[in-house]
């Protein structure tokens, strides 16, 4: 088992077999889950806060329910009815923060680098909830927990995802991690959400959704936020649901076993019929969320114990 | 103090002639006396051995940001009056894009003589060429112009309205005043924060692809070609828009063009992982970019190699990416920064020296920038070679916000003599 990291900051910095001691940890919590063990209060004693800068029920209550399941004891600030709103800067907070000796952060920002900025200044393991469209790594790696138990393996898939690629940090995390793994990554959207210099990525770029979706093992949708809908990047939601929409119609294109994936939380009727969404057969949406807690328990429980051998026996850093 | 000085055994960067030889030059009443083939004898002046260095005329800085008035803490003239002495530089073209911006006579005499009191160089100020730079109404650039505002500019913001800018480049067409604009279409740049690319995707960065700079050159073309006005370019950074600013220099309109060390020296790549000292507007470029940019230089089709001095102190780039503010001091480190380009060999030091001294002597209408007889006895001495690391917290400068810092630089500035006396560096 190696997991050398410090933080979990984002997809790029993991080696292939961190990603997998991750899964293999988190796939064992997901058993446990499911039979109601009681688990080990390996957190116990330890400090988690969640700091979101950018509203989000699903992660934040995933994350809570994770540390709460390992003992940890678990405290949400709610940032932005605090102090960015008085002008405090994410350094000067992060320092606040950091006099009240958390072990674990878990932190979502609005701005692309922030989570990193703010890991360089505390003390804590850095759990990265999302940082504007660059990385969203536990949403990557619960995505890849669910495919690997529903195609019992994580490599030389071929995997499609669709939608607004441009702003999405899932999109990012994902590509990087099904990469890393060694799948075939197609992306299929309206080049106005394909983001810049996405053909040196190593992925497929597929404009009609069809020819893209021709095959594959797994779609993977994404949430179309509802301030790109209007005439800015599309012309219309039902424009955009005629073209990139997931329907029956479009899905029989994929591989009879596909799966159909979606991060949530859905746009039924734009980006994804829902009739699609509900299929048993096809969807693991719901699966999804299960894997969400599973493999914040297992990144939390490894950064945990990396940072118990970061320090000395007084409690402070080396 | 003023005398008689004599540089001996210098190696003479002369980029008029573009030779650099061994010799003598001889400075008298703060001017260039005589320049020398072999060395003289017998002269009545303080000699200076220059074991070989090289002796060059001083680095004359178009767009220097001093934070004068409003913003002294990040720098004020004495601070950088200071650094450019240390840096090499004996004239500063000063921005008006201060709080408040410099745009009526009174701020502009406020400035100048702020300048004439603390700054150990010369120091030249620039102008807005709209209120408040906000692209609505002209300054007044007659009594500006009378002030001593030797250019006309609204720094990084670019007027939008082209009928605003038409009739401001056809009034100042009629005093003969140079304008300095800033070539990106405001539209398509607006919210980036680096280059598009797959680095800007990776980082989910907003970036503007290089074609915004294309099209804003393309526009001001346009207008100088309808008004014939005086204009220079602050900062040409991208390849693609090399051939257009050469077909406009063919067809000989008054455009001249500029560009930043930062741009000549590094990468989009340098921003890593969201290193806000490498911030800068425009920013960073691809590779290929800072190559074919560098070769324009070597060219001669971009005229000035500038240091684009924007001093930002340390909360205003402790923020996350998109949210930090632009720009990086460069004072100090424009000459070594520059000289990396000589030690690549990509360019010869005549040819710094052209982009770096004379063709900015020429732009400002100035006599200095030259090795001749007659020009202003401003010049540095420096080893081209000494090697160091840079400690930003050792700069002059107030604000320590380089993208230098902790960087293996070549490059020593020896001393340097601003009409003749010395500012920088022990006898």
């Amino acid at each position: 088992m190696t997991f050398r990291q410090q933080h979990l900051l984002g997809i790029e910095p993991l080696h292939p077999s961190e990603i997998t001691t991750i899964l293999d940890l988190a796939d064992s919590y997901a058993d446990q889950n499911r039979r109601n063990v009681r688990h080990e209060p390996i957190l116990a004693g330890m400090t988690q806060i969640n700091m979101f800068f950018e509203n989000s029920t699903r992660t934040q209550a995933s994350f809570e329910l994770a540390g709460d399941r390992l003992g940890a004891d678990v405290m949400n600030m709610a940032m932005q009815a605090s102090s960015i709103k008085k002008g405090e800067t994410l350094i000067d907070t992060a320092l606040t923060l950091n006099a009240m000796h958390p072990d674990l952060l878990v932190v979502r920002h609005p701005h692309s680098g922030a989570v990193d900025l703010l890991s360089q200044k505390v003390n804590a393991a850095v759990l990265n909830a999302g940082d504007g469209r660059h990385e969203h790594p536990t949403q990557a790696l619960l995505d890849a927990l669910t495919i690997r138990r529903a195609k019992g393996r994580l490599h030389r898939l071929s995997i499609a995802i669709c939608g607004d690629i441009a702003h999405s940090r899932v999109a990012r995390s994902n590509i990087m991690l099904l990469g890393k793994m060694e799948n075939r990554i197609r992306l299929i959207g309206p080049p106005t959400l394909m983001p810049s210099g996405i053909a040196d990525f190593g992925v497929e770029v597929f404009e009609d959704m069809e020819e893209g979706l021709r095959d594959v093992d797994v779609v993977m949708m994404l949430r179309l936020q509802k301030e790109r809908m209007d005439g800015g990047f599309i012309p219309s939601e039902r424009e955009y649901f005629h073209r990139y929409g997931l329907d029956a119609e479009k899905l029989q294109f994929a591989k009879p076993d596909a799966i159909v994936m979606h991060p949530g939380p859905m746009n039924r009727g734009v980006e994804i019929d829902g009739n699609i969404a509900d299929d048993i057969n096809r969807s693991v949406i719901q699966t999804q969320v299960e894997m969400g807690v599973a493999v914040r328990m297992a990144a939390m429980d490894l950064l945990a114990q990396n940072l118990r051998a970061a320090r000395k026996p007084d409690g402070v850093m080396v | 103090m003023m005398t008689n000085v004599l540089f001996t055994n210098a190696r003479i960067i002369d980029p008029v002639a573009l030779t650099d030889d061994i010799g003598a030059v001889l400075i008298r009443d703060g001017k260039i006396a005589e320049v020398f083939e072999t060395m003289p004898e017998g002269v009545d002046a303080t000699v200076i051995d220059c074991d070989g260095k090289c002796l060059a005329p001083g680095i004359i800085d178009v767009g220097v940001k001093v934070s004068e008035p409003g913003e002294r803490h990040k720098e004020s003239f004495r601070s950088a009056g200071q650094a450019a002495a240390a840096g090499g530089v004996t004239t500063i073209v000063t921005r008006p894009d201060t709080m408040v911006a410099i745009d009526t006579p009174e701020t502009l005499e406020f400035v100048a003589r702020r300048a004439a009191l603390d700054a150990p160089v010369h120091v030249l100020p620039m102008a807005a060429l709209t209120k408040k730079r906000e692209g609505r109404e002209m300054t007044e650039i007659g009594f500006l112009q009378d002030a001593g505002a030797v250019a006309f500019t609204d720094c990084d913001r670019v007027i939008a309205d082209t009928k605003v800018f038409a009739r401001a480049l056809t009034y100042a067409r009629s005093l003969d005043a140079l304008v300095i604009g800033h070539v990106q279409e405001p539209g398509l740049s607006k919210g980036a924060a680096v280059t598009s690319g797959k680095f800007a995707s990776l980082r989910g960065l907003p970036g503007v692809s290089p074609m915004a700079e294309r099209m804003g050159l393309d526009r001001d073309i346009s207008l100088i070609e309808m008004t014939n006005a005086r204009y220079h370019v602050d900062q040409i950074t991208t390849s693609r828009s090399l051939p257009a600013l050469e077909r406009a220099k063919r067809n000989g309109w008054h455009i001249t063009a500029g560009v930043g060390v930062h741009h000549l020296t590094l990468n989009e790549l340098d921003v890593a992982d969201y290193r806000t000292f490498f911030k800068l507007k425009p920013p960073l470029r691809s590779e290929d970019d800072r190559i074919a940019v560098v070769q324009a230089v070597s060219d001669g089709l971009i005229d000035i190699i500038c240091s684009m001095h924007t001093p930002q102190d340390e909360e205003s780039k402790r923020l996350p990416f998109e949210e930090a503010a632009s720009g990086a001091v460069g004072l100090e480190t424009l000459l070594p920064a520059t000289l990396r380009l000589y030690h690549a060999d990509m360019i010869t030091l005549p040819k710094l020296f052209r982009a770096l001294s004379l063709n900015p002597a020429h732009l400002m209408g100035l006599t200095a920038g030259r090795m001749a007889v007659g020009a202003p006895a401003d010049l540095i001495l420096f080893d081209a070679d000494a090697p160091f690391q840079l400690d930003r917290t050792q700069l002059l400068s107030k604000s320590k916000n380089t993208p230098f810092d902790g960087a293996r630089l070549q490059g020593r500035v020896l001393g340097t003599w601003v009409d003749g006396t010395r500012v920088w560096g022990d006898d």
